[in-house]
């Protein structure tokens, strides 16, 4: 190697140079930012708020945070306007979880069936997803607007005047986000049980036709329980994402009309970033939430591995 | 228990023939193994017989009932598959106990069908455990128990071993045997090892490239191959097949070797190739005997002991090989001459273009 000529000279000192940072430099180089990135927004602000929960610390104040000890989570847990607004997150979750839910499961033995063009509808299938939240909030609330918006259109009012005002009525607030929710994360649903199905070897229902299982026996006995992991998969991450519903809400309604969609997340922001900024019990109720959802993801996984193995 | 009947049945993937129109009955009770090798469309009869495939012309008969576009359920047939198909989210018990479920048999004679079912196969002890627990073994066991819990009119097997450790395959073959006679049902049993398939056929149906190519006992198909094809394909080695050409009576094979047609061939073998012709001697390795004064002779090229036997590899010229089975004390250097005789009961002859067997009596 040595032996050979080196016609240019600056190439061969520009790989010295290179030949300088050693494996073990460029590792650094790489790891570290990250590194420094996480700590600095997730790790150091997830043990500061905890700190903070236990505090009356508000960020406009100039006041250095104070120790209360326990009084934002009493104070929290014996409101009644903050239970209230847990049972409307429950309630949004269950509903919009359900529907995705079926919804998705639905168009996904629907899609199992190769046709045509299917692999293109699949992928229009799966555009609300990819949408920003903030876009899809902007959008829907043009398609729900009573004068010009195409949805009471679609569903047969097509009188303005009576037609319903879906952001604007406490009744129906809640059911809007609920359509938003259902139409920009079905597609997710319906993908992960897509995966599950196509998993299922076609021989168990070659099998199951020559036992003489009839179509829905084969669906309760096979589909079902060979999907049934992946679509609790679904469920569990939809579950948590419905708790902490957020963007979707605030593009459409702020939590409004009064308090009609006030979903926790959106409370956390109130308490943290709107009137006196009382940051302690925001961080106190984030803490509350994400303790919920700790439990309810521990009974999600607790069924998944149930249905794992059997 | 059926008698199934294949008439002028074929299946074609596109314009290709997967299997080529196709004749066969199989009698009640009756143990009939397709053998061929892979993709010759040994299988795709299989699945057509039960179900699972269309055929693309023709018709199946089960006791002379039309089937041919029956759902596989309404076939009353029981399918062993080489990968199990066992339902992985259950038990053992649980898939056992799946085609009763699925006709709606009550609890307590599942219960006992089941166990019935088990204890014939001995595998009481596993039917709490998932597949994904068990032994290819005790898995083709449970997927033989689920064929067999419903006692249907016919067993298809597809490779049911292929997919078991050669340890577990013979044992399981005479299991499978010993199931066939004791419940005498009709089973038709798909594989590519000739072994199996002489160890376990009443009849065997070799096939090759989409065609039936003979249909007999083991005993037929090993002594009387039909054409070339089943010639090689069945025994291991297969058949010994030397090119050689009829003149006055003696065929001239290769290395100078002049063989002396039997009388009773003669006549036959000029019908077929003319009084001077090419010809294709056969025979199996055990119908060759070493002898002094034998008419043949080769160089001996290698030798392979088995034991209790021993196999000559003789050069008959370069290239042209036989196989020669003999006697395990019987030692010969490598390189000397062999003279040996064969056993004119035990030697065939088959035409060179159609590669069709001779026959001793012509036949109309």
């Amino acid at each position: 190697m040595s032996a050979l000529p080196q016609p240019n000279p600056t190439s061969s000192s520009s790989q010295r140079a290179r030949r300088q940072i050693s494996d073990r430099t460029i590792l650094h180089l790489f790891i570290w930012p990250t590194l420094i990135l996480l700590i600095l927004i997730n790790i150091f602000p997830l043990f500061y708020s905890l700190y903070l929960s236990f505090t009356n610390y508000s960020v406009i104040s100039n006041k250095p945070p104070e120790w209360v000890g326990f009084a934002n989570f009493i104070r929290m847990l014996n409101s009644e306007e903050m239970w209230s607004y847990f049972a409307l997150t429950g309630r949004y979750a269950l509903l919009s979880v359900g529907l995705q839910t079926g919804i998705g499961f639905g168009l996904a033995l629907l899609l199992r069936e190769k046709f045509k063009a299917s692999g293109f509808l699949t992928t229009l299938i799966l555009i609300p997803m990819m949408l920003s939240p903030v876009v899809v909030g902007l959008f829907w609330k043009l398609i729900f607007n009573p004068a010009y918006g195409i949805f009471n259109y679609l569903i047969g009012f097509t009188n303005p005047a009576v037609a319903p005002d879906w952001l604007a009525q406490p009744d129906l607030a809640l059911f809007a986000i609920v359509i938003v929710d259902v139409w920009m994360w079905t597609p997710f649903v319906m993908l992960l049980c897509l995966s599950g199905l196509s998993a299922i070897p076609d021989y168990l229902y070659e099998a199951a036709a020559i036992d003489r299982a009839s179509s829905w026996f084969q669906f309760w006995r096979i589909t079902l329980p060979q999907v049934a992991p992946l679509l609790l998969i679904a469920v569990l991450f939809r579950t948590i994402e419905a708790f902490k519903a957020f963007d979707v809400v605030m593009g459409l309604t702020g939590g409004g009309p009064g308090t009609a969609t006030n979903t926790v997340a959106i409370e956390i922001y109130r308490q943290a970033f709107l009137g006196q900024f009382r940051t302690g019990r925001a961080s106190a109720l984030a803490y509350i939430v994400l303790i919920i959802i700790i439990a309810v993801s521990n009974l999600y996984i607790r069924q998944i591995n149930r249905a794992r193995e059997g | 228990m059926a008698t199934i009947e294949l008439q002028q049945v074929e299946k074609k993937f596109g314009e290709a023939y997967a299997v080529k129109p196709m004749n066969l009955t199989i009698h009640d009770g009756e143990f009939v193994v397709l053998l061929g090798p892979s993709g010759c469309g040994k299988t795709t009869t299989l699945r057509m017989i039960s179900g699972l495939e269309t055929v693309t012309d023709g018709r199946i008969l089960f006791d002379g009932r039309d089937v041919t576009w029956l759902h596989p359920s309404d076939r009353d047939i029981a399918f062993v598959f080489q990968f199990f198909a066992l339902y992985s989210h259950m038990t053992a018990r649980q898939n056992i106990a799946f085609p009763l479920q699925a006709q709606g048999e009550s609890r307590a004679v599942i219960e006992q069908r089941v166990n019935e079912v088990a204890r014939m196969l001995r595998i009481e002890h596993i039917l709490g455990q998932r597949p994904g627990a068990l032994s290819g073994g005790d898995q083709q066991r449970v997927a033989l128990a689920r064929a067999l819990v419903r006692r249907p009119a016919a067993f298809l097997m597809d490779e049911p071993l292929g997919a078991l450790d050669a340890d577990f395959r013979e044992s399981m073959r005479a299991e499978i045997k010993q199931l066939h006679i004791a419940q005498h049902a009709t089973t038709i049993y798909v594989t590519h090892d000739q072994i199996e398939a002489m160890a376990m056929g009443d009849r065997i149906v070799v096939m090759s490239d989409a065609v039936v190519q003979q249909i007999g006992t083991p005993a037929e198909v090993y002594h009387n191959p039909a054409n070339l094809f089943v010639a090689r394909f069945i025994g291991s080695p297969g058949m010994n097949l030397v090119r050689g050409r009829l003149a006055d009576g003696v065929i001239h094979l290769p290395g100078g070797n002049a063989y002396p047609v039997p009388e009773a061939w003669l006549p036959a073998l000029q019908q077929a190739v003319g009084r001077e012709g090419e010809v294709i001697v056969g025979f199996r390795p055990e119908a060759a005997d070493i002898v002094d004064d034998g008419p043949l002779a080769g160089r001996v090229y290698a030798e392979d002991l088995y034991g209790g036997y021993t196999m000559l590899h003789l050069e008959l010229e370069t290239d042209e090989i036989i196989h020669v089975r003999t006697n395990r004390q019987l030692i010969l250097p490598i390189d000397s001459t062999a003279r040996f005789a064969l056993d004119p009961a035990m030697v065939r002859f088959f035409h060179p273009q159609t590669e069709a067997a001779i026959h001793q009596e012509a036949r109309p």
